[in-house]
């Protein structure tokens, strides 16, 4: 018994303590940020990695995500007679949860997953340790660029994963289906408020942030093996995962 | 000077330092001799803070850097340079760009000059022409002298060398250890190298410093070290640094 409540203890102290490095480490990365040399060259790289190539997978996934919404929306609302509103359940489903969500978790899968392998190789190999004689902190040439890359580039994914699955909605609703296109895009426009978009735009953000965090973070704390970097990549895609999908029901509980 | 008093250092409750007390000669070149896992490089990574002792100082002239951190030890950081094992180039930059990086992104350098200084650097340690290559495409001698280029680029005070013949055939890592010496006596800089390459070593060393059971058991010229009369120390540096057999099993 006691052993049992010394490790429960031990295992408390040591997430507490996880806990404590993995917010150390994101504000020190955000302190770096803001003192001189700025590396836009480096936020625009990252951007351009964790952005504009997950675009292919991100339209993909949102295309087939309205499509199959469409789909199974149609159905449920024929039974009532209200495929007309087909719209609005789709674009309302995109906007609010399916966007924000899927696209992080996409965004993990590709991006993020990336970010800790390359971290986690070049702690394994000295790069950063290299960095540092070189007086360059790391945690501003590396990790804040990164950051700043999710944290953008992910809500503007996030957009472009809405429009697209909306579209995809309006190809099997409006062209499969034969629902008239007035009434769908005139469910989309008026049930989507400002409201509806606002909170995807803040989930989008914080979703950003959740993965650049702990991919980089993960990267950054590897074991020094082949093992640990293979545990660190899984660790890393698992975490934002989950915290991403638990972030989402907080989020929608206080924008509700 | 680097000056070393009393430094401590455990991993995991294991002992590695155990109160290293070590003062490096300036514009020499001192070799840190010991045997594996005695702690050497773990010595050298105190030397420039990449790891802080859990007790003892560590002072770069009259600066104690153990408890520095953010820019003020990087501000004693831009004395220094290290060559590590791996060489731990960059791989997704060229060499150019490797050897520019500490330019570019230390002294905010641009343009011709950048050019002018990476080119002089690369055919210094004889890799001219070949700045457009990748790290992966590179011979392991190759990817230590283009680390030993970068180091260079900043003309620093300090430079600490960890193993950089590992892994090198004996021709490969006897060019490196010229190299060394060529650049040490060329530019003066102070040079701390960790290495096992004995008897090598002995040729290319100002001072030898042996680390074992945690602490730095002789420090001397090299020719005095080799005439030492300790017999462990006479031991080691007979066998190569080698862990010699027990007696029941020679022959």
């Amino acid at each position: 018994m006691t052993n049992v409540i010394e490790q429960l203890g031990a295992w408390a102290v040591k997430s507490v303590q996880e806990m404590g490095r993995m917010l150390l480490f994101v504000l020190s990365a955000f302190a770096w940020l803001a003192r001189p040399p700025f590396r836009f060259h480096q936020i625009m790289k990252q951007l351009h990695f964790i952005g504009y190539r997950s675009t292919f997978v991100v339209v993909l996934t949102a295309g087939f995500t309205g499509m199959v919404l469409a789909l199974q929306g149609y159905y449920s609302l024929r039974k009532f007679g209200s495929e007309g509103l087909l719209g609005s359940a789709v674009a309302l489903s995109m906007i609010r949860e399916l966007g924000p969500v899927l696209a992080a978790l996409m965004v993990t899968a590709r991006a993020g997953s990336a970010m800790t392998a390359e971290i986690g190789i070049m702690r394994i190999t000295e790069q950063i340790d290299a960095l540092d004689t070189m007086a360059i902190n790391p945690r501003q040439y590396l990790i804040a660029p990164k950051l700043v890359a999710g944290v953008i580039g992910v809500p503007l994914l996030v957009a472009l994963f809405d429009v697209v699955g909306i579209y995809g909605g309006s190809l099997v609703g409006v062209d499969l289906l034969g629902v008239s296109k007035g009434a769908y895009w005139n469910s989309v426009e008026s049930a989507v408020e400002w409201k509806d978009v606002y909170g995807g735009i803040l989930k989008s953000i914080s979703f950003g942030l959740i993965i650049s965090w702990v991919c980089c973070y993960k990267g950054f704390y590897t074991r020094q093996s082949a093992e640990g970097l293979g545990s660190a990549t899984t660790e890393a895609v698992v975490l934002s995962s989950v915290l991403i999908l638990v972030g989402d029901y907080i989020l929608t509980s206080l924008l509700l | 000077m680097i000056r070393l008093v009393g430094v401590e250092k455990k991993f995991a409750d294991q002992p590695v330092l155990q109160g290293v007390d070590l003062t490096i000669p300036v514009g020499k070149l001192t070799t840190i001799i010991g045997g594996s896992g005695s702690g050497k490089s773990v010595l050298l990574k105190h030397m420039i803070g990449l790891l802080q002792p859990d007790r003892g100082e560590i002072w770069i002239d009259d600066v104690e850097i153990s408890r520095l951190s953010g820019t003020r030890l990087n501000d004693v950081r831009k004395r220094f340079a290290m060559l590590f094992q791996g060489a731990a180039l960059f791989d997704s930059l060229s060499v150019f760009e490797n050897v520019a990086f500490p330019l570019r992104e230390k002294l905010r350098m641009k343009g011709l000059e950048v050019g002018r200084r990476v080119e002089e650097k690369l055919e210094e340690v004889g890799l001219a022409g070949m700045g457009h290559k990748f790290p992966a495409e590179l011979s392991g001698g190759m990817r230590k002298r283009a680390g030993l280029a970068r180091a260079l680029v900043m003309e620093p005070e300090i430079i600490l060398f960890d193993e950089p013949t590992t892994g090198l055939d004996p021709l490969l890592a006897k060019s490196i250890h010229d190299l060394i010496v060529a650049m040490q006596r060329r530019f003066g800089f102070t040079a701390v190298m960790v290495s096992h390459e004995i008897p090598e070593i002995f040729a290319i060393s100002d001072w030898v410093a042996m680390l074992r059971k945690g602490k730095i058991v002789l420090m001397a010229t090299a020719a005095e070290f080799q005439r030492t009369t300790d017999p462990e120390i006479q031991e080691f540096i007979s066998v190569g640094g080698t862990v010699a057999l027990p007696g029941s099993l020679v022959g």
